[in-house]
């Protein structure tokens, strides 16, 4: 990192592939995994760190992409919805989503599978009331949650100890 | 939507931020987290012409564990401190404070040394670190020094670190006897600000004299601010519903609330004051093991 340097050149990993990007200090983290990376799967909903669509996993922990400088993400693992399935097949957690009809216009659904990955993986059965404060962070205008909260539970239920 | 432009220093040690923020003449800011300030910087709010980012200085990153106190590391985030045995054991409030802030995704890049800082009027670690009356440990220029929680908060968004200090970590010691405490707050939706917020710490000896007294408020003055009356109408004396209710009601008038349309008139946010300090205290009386 050179001093007032107009551009930077970051390394980091993201869906378990190396990349790289020369960015502005300013450019944020979801502008970086959308425009340079098109990796369109990361929403960008009120961009005033409120609604969670944007929410990824860096380094295991959910963080929300808009409120993030992509330079900060420098030398970071990066996980997005589109790094979930595997050879093909929906993980646990999309599965459990579509299952169980947690969603309608989808737009909130990428955050809210990221900040349900990070619940599980911290608290692997957690209850009701443990689901709805674990995705506090993620607001839905369609489905009035109720669909979302017995996804979640079914990712639980269905997960057999793997996070995803 | 972007801020405006500025450049970006990470420096990997706390004397080479220093150094930066001392040669920036008062140009650079502090980027910690970043949860109050990015999105300040995103709405244009706010415009800095250089950030230093101190997210991988490592020895900010860590919770010091002596025989008399608890010291947070500045950059340990919030998620941190919740899951932190060594502070939730010592200091249940901390714990129970850090499960109101924002939403996880915040709690896993905000830290408590960023949200003092940023000294919103509304913090919910503001008054937390009032209660227990902590201590600031800064870094600048010319070595270290210490500001107790009195003399932190000095308005709505300004403190008394200076501009060429960083604020390396926030230390609290124990409180001997037995001690309870409770964080009430009320909010207006999951992850909100405060409507109003009150945390209190307490002591009683093996009479039920009480012994130790912190009562931070917040939401309700141009800062974080402690219920100094309330404090002293529990001291030193045998806590009882009688103590804890003139107690409440102390705090309800010292307080210096704001009408706004959001949250409420000043007049029912001092009505909430004497209620969460009341639910608080009681709270806090039985889990010190107190009679009421």
């Amino acid at each position: 990192m050179s001093e007032g340097s107009r551009t930077l050149r970051i390394s980091l990993t993201v869906n378990g592939k190396k990349v790289e990007g020369d960015v502005e200090p300013r450019t944020l983290l979801t502008h970086f995994l959308r425009d340079k990376l098109s990796l369109t799967g990361t929403h960008i909903g009120c961009d005033t760190s409120n609604c969670g669509a944007c929410t990824v996993l860096m380094d295991g922990y959910s963080v929300k992409s808009c409120t993030m400088f992509a330079v900060q993400a420098d030398g970071s693992s990066i996980t997005t919805v589109e790094g979930l399935e595997r050879d093909g097949k929906l993980s646990r957690i999309q599965e459990a989503f579509r299952e169980k009809h947690g969603l309608q216009c989808g737009f909130c659904t990428p955050g809210m599978i990221m900040s349900t990955a990070f619940l599980l993986k911290e608290n692997p059965h957690p209850s009701d009331e443990e689901i709805r404060w674990g995705i506090s962070g993620n607001l839905c205008r369609c489905t009035g949650y109720s669909n979302i909260v017995a996804a979640v539970k079914y990712a639980a239920e269905t997960s057999g100890g793997d996070s995803n | 939507m972007y801020p405006g432009s500025f450049d970006y220093q990470r420096p990997q040690t706390l004397q080479e931020a220093v150094r930066l923020l001392g040669t920036s003449q008062g140009d650079a800011r502090i980027l910690a987290g970043g949860m109050s300030l990015i999105p300040l910087l995103k709405s244009r709010l706010v415009s800095i012409p250089t950030l230093i980012d101190i997210g991988r200085i490592d020895e900010l990153r860590k919770i010091g564990n002596t025989e008399k106190s608890v010291t947070i590391g500045s950059m340990v985030t919030d998620h941190e401190i919740e899951n932190s045995r060594i502070i939730g054991d010592r200091f249940p409030l901390i714990r129970e404070v850090s499960r109101w802030i924002g939403d996880p995704q915040v709690r896993n890049r905000g830290t408590m040394g960023g949200s003092l800082c940023h000294a919103d009027p509304s913090g919910d670690w503001g008054a937390c670190f009032i209660a227990l009356r902590g201590k600031a440990h800064v870094e600048g220029p010319n070595g270290s020094r210490e500001i107790d929680s009195d003399s932190f908060f000095t308005g709505p968004f300004s403190t008394s670190v200076d501009i060429s200090e960083i604020l390396t970590a926030i230390e609290f010691h124990d409180i001997d006897g037995m001690v309870g405490s409770a964080y009430e707050k009320i909010e207006r939706k999951a992850g909100d600000f405060a409507t109003v917020g009150v945390a209190v710490q307490i002591s009683i000896d093996e009479k039920g004299n009480c012994t130790y007294a912190g009562i931070g408020l917040t939401s309700v003055s141009a800062s974080p601010v402690r219920a100094a009356k309330a404090e002293k109408e529990l001291y030193g004396k045998v806590l009882t519903m009688r103590n804890i209710e003139s107690a409440a009601l102390a705090a309800s008038h010292e307080c210096d609330p704001t009408d706004d349309p959001l949250r409420g008139s000043a007049d029912f946010k001092r009505y909430l004051v004497n209620v969460c300090a009341k639910r608080a205290l009681i709270r806090a009386v039985k889990e010190a093991g107190g009679v009421l």
